[in-house]
């Protein structure tokens, strides 16, 4: 080899290192930048739909999960498929910008070519270009949108409001934003959204008599077209976060409730029925094989960015389902073809937000900082550098909840530790710094307390069997969404297929089995349950992580899966 | 039909120590009453399955009938009160049980449907763990049933 290719070579490696764009791929994508957000008007009617931005109004990092398995009749099904199968699924070309997006592949390296996604004042941009060249459009916010920051958690969802008002978000539902309390959520609803944004969920009514909380659907005339929009809470709220939140009212999936309100839209005149929905999408798959009359269920909760529109048939016709990502990551597109008082085709596309592609629009950027600047000095405290990718999404570990399960047992002296499967908080790039803010970002939740419990053997399987037929139940009216929990400490083996009480084996701790009457002493946070106190996990987090200074790549502990090969929903 | 004629009827229909207790705590039935009755059939109480409380309660073994609703939550939001409707869209339609797989008394609500009554009942049973829970009608002298299950769950870790 000549000096001048060795040199070459190491110019490469260092433009590569400084995050310059170098395979060809991602050159030949980047000539077409301009353009990427002309999409092609269809039809005489639009929705703009984001879910899940869990309060981060900033661009930021978002590795989408490598691990994400599909049971029953979900398995090898979007939105169980992950890594290069989604690529050839979706036709979409490997190291492209929407690889990047779209698939964990190569994350790191990607992530620096195509730099961040999301951010408040980028998506605001792209909203605007939209709805400018749409004039009959709506945007629809499908919830877990006042929830996953430390600004939101401090403001009790005010920076989120008055966020999401400027967006100009037409209707809503909810999942997270519950967890503020039904007094705070009913006086935001009547208070600050009145007259700007309706919040609508059919599927919750009071513990007492059962009468509606929210309204459940509404009509808009969008072009002369009557469009009605109904929506659809989170059904299990109570259950996935702590119900003493939320005491007086109750959930549900609510099917026949839903079928009622959309023959009574239909009956008044509605050409187009939509589901805002915040199901989760293996449920919403399943009640749109059951429900008659939804054109569409544009849907969230379960963080699936799928790049196109699922049909599936029912009774009544046919149910257009999406999901549409999370973290401000996505704007999903749906145009819709209205002839003769009903829908007669459409397109579809979930637009990654690449902050780079958009300038940041001024108005919202000026709140995001106003609302930010108070706190600015303590969001940006460096805690340590990472030395490893940190992510949390995946089945049944990320690299933060490892950071997050070794703080616990180092703190807290405990054998092993729980850490709830959340999906949302964002990742870090190996070499950059851990700020406060991003250890908010994982953990800004009401009930932040850790704990120390003692568990017998016993209960710590029952436990792990508990969470993992949320997760895998064949019937998706059984799963609650959310990621197995993470286990620090004591390594198992799963199988997703098996049956509730059967799919947890081989529970050690440090190679020693796991003894069903033996008492283990076992970290955590998160607790639903009420009275529940504990430093809040923020602190834990922070202490270890300063302590720490440099943190290496942490070792993730992962069960030994059985039973999973072929299974789509798992790439390296 | 009297009053204590009515009464009998639902009693023979429930039969259990547990239904009867419930009537007596809801003042349907006097305490003294509801002890004494208590022989008239312990064997659906005892029961430890569907086939078994149906044979006691002197019926035919029941049918499985999609005529039959439950409306309950698939997974519940407090297993101390879990909300249980049941309609029978069964002609002659003339008792509505409610019965859980695992609880240690089968039985749980029986409610008798008058002549020109709608038969639609709703009521709250309690639970331990995830369980099948059974609606099972008696219709024109036959029983018929239906069940669903309702996940009991430990919460958390959602979203």
């Amino acid at each position: 080899m000549t000096q001048d290719r060795r040199d070459f070579l190491r110019m490469i490696a260092a433009a590569a290192a400084a995050g310059l764009p170098l395979a060809r791929a991602e050159a030949a994508a980047a000539a077409g930048d301009g353009r990427f957000y002309d999409v092609p008007r269809f039809g005489n009617v639009s929705l703009l739909h984001f879910t899940d931005c869990h309060a981060q109004l900033s661009p930021l990092w978002f590795r989408e999960p490598n691990v994400n398995l599909g049971v029953g009749v979900g398995r090898n099904r979007a939105p169980h498929l992950v890594g290069e199968v989604l690529l050839e699924a979706f036709g979409i070309r490997p190291g492209t910008r929407e690889a990047y997006a779209f698939t964990s592949l190569d994350f790191s390296r990607a992530a620096r070519s195509f730099g961040k996604v999301g951010g408040f004042a980028h998506l605001a941009t792209l909203v605007k270009r939209l709805r400018a060249s749409r004039p009959a459009s709506l945007l629809l916010d499908g919830g877990d949108t006042w929830q996953g920051s430390a600004t939101a958690l401090w403001s009790r969802g005010q920076d989120m409001i008055e966020a999401t008002r400027l967006l100009g978000v037409d209707i809503m539902t909810a999942h997270w934003e519950f967890t503020y309390g039904q007094d705070r959520v009913k006086e935001i609803v009547e208070k600050e959204l009145a007259g700007k944004t309706e919040f609508l969920a059919q599927n919750i009514e009071t513990r007492d008599f059962g009468d509606p909380v929210f309204k459940a659907w509404t009509m808009r005339e969008l072009g002369g077209v009557p469009v009605a929009v109904i929506g659809q809470a989170f059904p299990y709220s109570p259950i996935a976060n702590p119900r003493y939140l939320m005491a007086d009212w109750t959930f549900g999936i609510q099917e026949e409730r839903l079928q009622k309100y959309v023959d009574e839209a239909r009956a008044k005149g509605a050409a187009v029925v939509v589901l805002l929905s915040h199901n989760g999408m293996d449920v919403d798959l399943k009640l749109a094989a059951r429900v008659r009359g939804i054109d569409v269920i544009l849907g969230g909760h379960t963080h699936d960015g799928v790049p196109k529109a699922l049909e599936i048939s029912n009774a009544g016709g046919k149910t257009v389902v999406t999901n549409a990502g999370s973290n401000g990551k996505f704007l999903a597109v749906m145009d819709l073809e209205v002839k003769g008082a009903r829908m007669t085709g459409y397109r579809y596309k979930l637009l990654p937000v690449f902050s780079r592609l958009l300038p940041a629009d001024r108005d919202m950027q000026q709140l995001i900082v106003r609302n930010r600047a108070p706190h600015a000095a303590k969001l940006s405290e460096k805690l340590a550098v990472t030395e490893g990718l940190l992510y949390r999404r995946g089945n049944f570990n990320g690299t933060f909840d490892q950071v997050m399960l070794d703080a616990l047992m180092t703190v807290k002296g405990a054998d092993l530790a729980f850490s709830p499967g959340f999906r949302w908080g964002t990742s870090i790039l190996p070499g950059e710094a851990i700020t406060f803010e991003h250890v908010m970002d994982q953990t800004a939740i009401t009930y932040p307390y850790t704990t120390l419990t003692e568990m017998s053997g016993e209960t710590i399987k029952n436990v792990l069997e508990d969470v993992c037929d949320n997760l895998f139940n064949p019937d998706p009216y059984y799963q609650q969404g959310g990621d197995m929990v993470r286990v620090g400490g004591m390594t198992y083996a799963c199988e997703p297929g098996a049956k509730m009480g059967a799919r947890i084996s081989d529970l050690r701790l440090k190679g020693e089995p796991i003894a069903a009457s033996k008492l283990y002493k076992v970290a955590g946070w998160a607790p639903v349950a009420e009275g529940a106190q504990g430093e809040p996990a923020w602190d834990i987090l922070s202490q270890y992580l300063r302590d720490k200074k440099t943190l290496a790549p942490p070792r993730l502990n992962l069960p030994r899966l059985i039973g999973v090969e072929g299974n789509a929903g798992i790439a390296p | 039909m009297n009053g204590n004629e009515e009464r009998r009827k639902v009693i023979k229909a429930g039969g259990g120590i547990g239904l009867l207790g419930l009537l007596a705590a809801a003042g349907l039935l006097p305490a003294g009453e509801a002890l004494a009755q208590q022989q008239w059939n312990s064997g659906a109480f005892g029961a430890r399955n569907l086939a078994d409380a149906v044979k006691a309660l002197g019926g035919t073994p029941p049918a499985e009938n999609k005529a039959i609703q439950i409306t309950a939550p698939d997974i519940a939001e407090n297993g101390l009160v879990v909300p249980v409707s049941v309609t029978s869209n069964i002609p002659k339609t003339e008792s509505i049980a409610i019965l859980v797989e695992k609880n240690p008394n089968l039985l749980s609500a029986v409610f008798e449907i008058p002549n020109g009554t709608d038969p639609f009942v709703s009521t709250r049973v309690k639970l331990a763990e995830s369980t099948d829970v059974y609606a099972l009608v008696k219709a024109d002298g036959k029983y018929y049933f239906l069940k669903k299950e309702i996940k009991v769950t430990l919460g958390g870790c959602g979203g």
